[in-house]
C-alpha cells in the first residue's frame, strides 16, 4: 500500500517535470527555428532597404518603421490614460465605489475582447466614421485602446503595492495629496508601471489584425499621422500565406521575434529593480 | 474682511488639487468610455443585418455563402467551438501540470527559468505561432493524416500553446494562494506530497483554477491570426478531425478587405457575437471567483 502511494506520489511529480520541460522545449524551439532559418537574410540591407519586385525582396526599412511609429505612438496616447486611470482608482477613489467599479468591468471587458472586434471597431469608427482613413493615428488609437487594460491594470498592482507608510511618512511632513501622488506613490511605483508599458508595447508591436484594418497593408513610410502604413506582421502574414517569399518571411519573422523578446526580457529586468 | 496671505495660499493649493484630481477622473473615464464607443459602434454596425435576416436565421442557418446572400453562422460557430473545446482539452490539463510544478514543486531555479519562458511564449504574436504552424506543423499533420494539412487538428495544436501560457499564469497564482497551513496539515496527517497537492491544495484553489481555464477559453474563442493561418478556411460543418474548417474570427479577417454591403454588416454582426461572448465570459468569471483565494 505505501510503495503504491510512493509510485503515484513519484508519477505525478515526474509527470509535472516533464510536462514544464515541454513548455521550455516549446519556446527554445520555436525560437531557434526561427533564428536559424532568418538570421542570414538579415543584414543592414534588409533593415534599411526598401522591397522590391514581385518576390518582395530587398529590405523592409518602411515596414520597420510603420511598425515603430505605431508601437511608440500608441504608447503615448495609452499612458496618461492607463496610469491617469490607475492613479484614480489607487489614490482617489473609495475601491468599492460604483464610478471605479464600472471602470475595473470596463477594463476586465476590453482585455478579453478579440483583437479582430478591435480591428472592425478601429476601421467602422476611427477610419470610417471619424474620417481618419487608414493610418498612423486611426491604427495607433485603436491599439492604444487595446493595450489599455495590460497596462491599466500593471500600473494599478503597482500602485498597490507601494507600502502605506511611504503615503504616512509624506503626509506627515505636511505633504499635499499631489506632492505625495507625485514624488513618492508614482516614484516607488515607477519602474513596474515601465514594465506595463513596454509589455503594453511588446502587444502592439506584434499586432496583426487590429492593424490591418485600421493602419492599412500599403508599404509605405509613414511621416504624418494621417499616412497608412504596413507593419511587420501584417507582412509577415501576407509573405507567409501567399507564398510569395519565404525567405523575406524568415527574415522578418527574426527581427519581429527577436524585437518582441527584447521587449519582454527588459521589461522583466527593469520590474526587478523595484 | 481681507483674505490674509496664509489664507489665499491654502486657496491655492485647493483648487490646485481639485484641478489634478479633476485630470484622474477625466482620465478613468475614458476607459469606460472606450468600451461604450466600442459597444456602441459594434452593436450598430451589427444588428444592422438583422433588418434583413432573422437572428434565428442568422446564428442557426447552415449555409454561409454571403455573397450570395445566405448568412448563417451556424458551421462558424460550430468551427469557433470545435476548435477550443479541442485546444483547451489539450491544454488544460498540461498547463495544470505546469503550474503545479511552479507552485508546488519545483526547485527555485526551474520555477523561475519556467516562468520566463511562460512570459516569453505569452508575448509571442500570434502571426508568428501561425507562421510555425504553417511552416513545421501543418506538413507533420499531412503526413499523420493525409490531406493538406490545414484543419482541425493544426488548429488544436496552435491554439493549445498559444493558450497555455494564460491558464498556467492564472492557475498557478490560485495555487500559490492557498495557505500553507493546508499544506502543513496535510503532511502532517502523513499525505505524501502528491495527495497534499491532489486532494487539498487542488480542491482549495478550484474556482481560481476553473476562472483560469474559462479564461483561457475566451482567448481561444477570440484568437484569430494564427487560426487563420493553420485551419483552412472552408466555412462547412466538421465531419472529421483532419478537414479544413472557418471560425467566427477567421471569416471576419479574411472577407472584411473586400466585403460590401450586407456581407460587410453580417462581419460587424459577428464582431458583435464575439463581443458579447467576451462579455459573458468576464461576468461568468467573476461569478466563479468569489469567494476564491487570492482575489483583489
Amino acid at each position: 500500500m505505501y510503495r503504491w502511494r510512493k509510485f503515484i506520489n513519484n508519477f505525478f511529480i515526474g509527470l509535472t517535470w516533464i510536462a514544464s520541460l515541454v513548455v521550455a522545449a516549446v519556446l527554445t524551439y520555436i525560437i531557434l527555428y526561427i533564428a536559424a532559418k532568418g538570421v542570414s537574410y538579415v543584414n543592414w540591407g534588409f533593415i534599411t532597404g526598401w522591397p522590391k519586385g514581385f518576390e518582395a525582396r530587398g529590405g523592409i526599412f518602411p515596414i520597420i518603421v510603420t511598425t515603430f511609429y505605431l508601437t511608440i505612438f500608441s504608447a503615448l496616447l495609452v499612458t496618461p490614460v492607463a496610469v491617469g486611470g490607475a492613479v484614480y482608482l489607487t489614490e482617489y477613489s473609495h475601491p468599492a465605489s460604483r464610478f471605479s467599479r464600472i471602470i475595473r468591468f470596463a477594463a476586465d471587458t476590453l482585455s478579453t475582447v478579440p483583437s479582430i472586434v478591435y480591428g472592425i471597431f478601429g476601421f467602422a469608427f476611427f477610419v470610417v466614421y471619424l474620417g481618419f482613413g487608414w493610418s498612423m493615428l486611426s491604427g495607433s488609437l485603436t491599439l492604444a485602446l487595446m493595450i489599455l487594460p495590460l497596462v491599466l491594470r500593471s500600473t494599478e498592482e503597482a500602485i498597490l503595492d507601494v507600502p502605506r507608510g511611504y503615503r504616512e511618512a509624506s503626509y506627515a511632513l505636511g505633504a499635499t495629496k499631489w506632492q505625495t501622488v507625485s514624488r513618492v506613490v508614482l516614484k516607488a511605483a515607477a519602474p513596474r508601471i515601465v514594465t506595463g508599458i513596454i509589455l503594453g508595447m511588446g502587444r502592439a508591436f506584434g499586432e496583426t489584425a487590429a492593424v490591418m484594418l485600421t493602419a492599412g497593408m500599403a508599404i509605405n513610410l509613414p511621416v504624418s499621422v494621417f499616412d497608412g502604413g504596413r507593419n511587420m506582421s501584417s507582412h509577415l502574414y501576407l509573405l507567409a500565406t501567399e507564398g510569395i517569399s519565404l525567405e523575406a518571411a524568415f527574415g522578418t519573422a527574426f527581427l519581429l521575434l527577436m524585437i518582441i523578446l527584447i521587449f519582454n526580457l527588459s521589461a522583466k529586468r527593469i520590474a526587478k529593480r523595484m | 474682511m481681507l483674505k490674509s496671505k496664509e489664507q489665499a495660499f491654502h486657496e491655492a493649493i485647493r483648487h490646485k488639487e481639485a484641478l489634478i484630481q479633476g485630470f484622474f477622473v477625466l482620465m478613468a473615464s475614458f476607459t469606460i468610455l472606450g468600451l461604450l464607443l466600442l459597444f456602441v459602434y459594434i452593436t450598430r454596425e451589427g444588428t444592422v443585418l438583422f433588418k434583413q435576416v432573422s437572428p434565428l436565421e442568422f446564428l442557426f442557418g447552415k449555409d454561409w455563402k454571403p455573397t450570395s446572400g445566405n448568412f448563417g453562422t451556424l458551421p462558424l460557430i460550430v468551427g469557433s467551438v470545435v476548435v477550443t473545446a479541442g485546444a483547451v482539452l489539450i491544454s488544460a490539463p498540461l498547463s495544470l501540470l505546469v503550474a503545479i510544478f511552479l507552485a508546488e514543486i519545483a526547485p527555485k531555479k526551474a520555477a523561475a527559468y519556467i516562468k520566463t519562458a511562460i512570459e516569453l511564449l505569452a508575448g509571442i504574436p500570434s502571426v508568428v505561432y501561425g507562421f510555425m504552424g504553417i511552416i513545421v506543423l501543418v506538413p507533420i499533420i499531412r503526413s499523420f493524416f493525409g490531406g493538406s494539412g490545414f484543419g482541425i487538428v493544426s488548429g488544436w495544436i496552435v491554439l493549445a500553446i498559444m493558450i497555455m501560457p494564460t491558464i498556467t499564469s492564472l492557475s498557478e497564482g490560485a495555487l500559490a494562494a492557498v495557505p500553507d497551513r493546508y499544506r502543513y496539515g496535510a503532511l502532517a496527517l502523513g499525505a505524501t506530497k502528491w495527495e497534499m497537492i491532489y486532494k487539498v491544495v487542488l480542491p482549495a484553489a478550484k474556482r481560481g483554477i476553473v476562472s483560469a481555464i474559462i479564461l483561457g477559453v475566451g482567448r481561444a474563442i477570440g484568437e484569430t491570426m494564427a487560426v487563420l493561418m493553420v485551419l483552412g478556411n472552408v466555412p462547412r460543418l466538421p465531419e472529421s478531425i483532419n478537414q479544413p474548417i472557418a471560425t467566427m474570427t477567421s471569416i471576419i479577417a479574411l472577407d472584411i478587405a473586400y466585403a460590401s454591403g450586407m456581407h460587410k454588416y453580417a462581419l460587424f454582426s459577428l464582431g458583435f457575437v464575439l463581443l458579447l461572448i467576451s462579455m459573458a465570459f468576464i461576468a461568468i468569471v467573476r461569478i466563479v471567483y468569489k469567494g476564491s483565494y487570492g482575489k483583489n
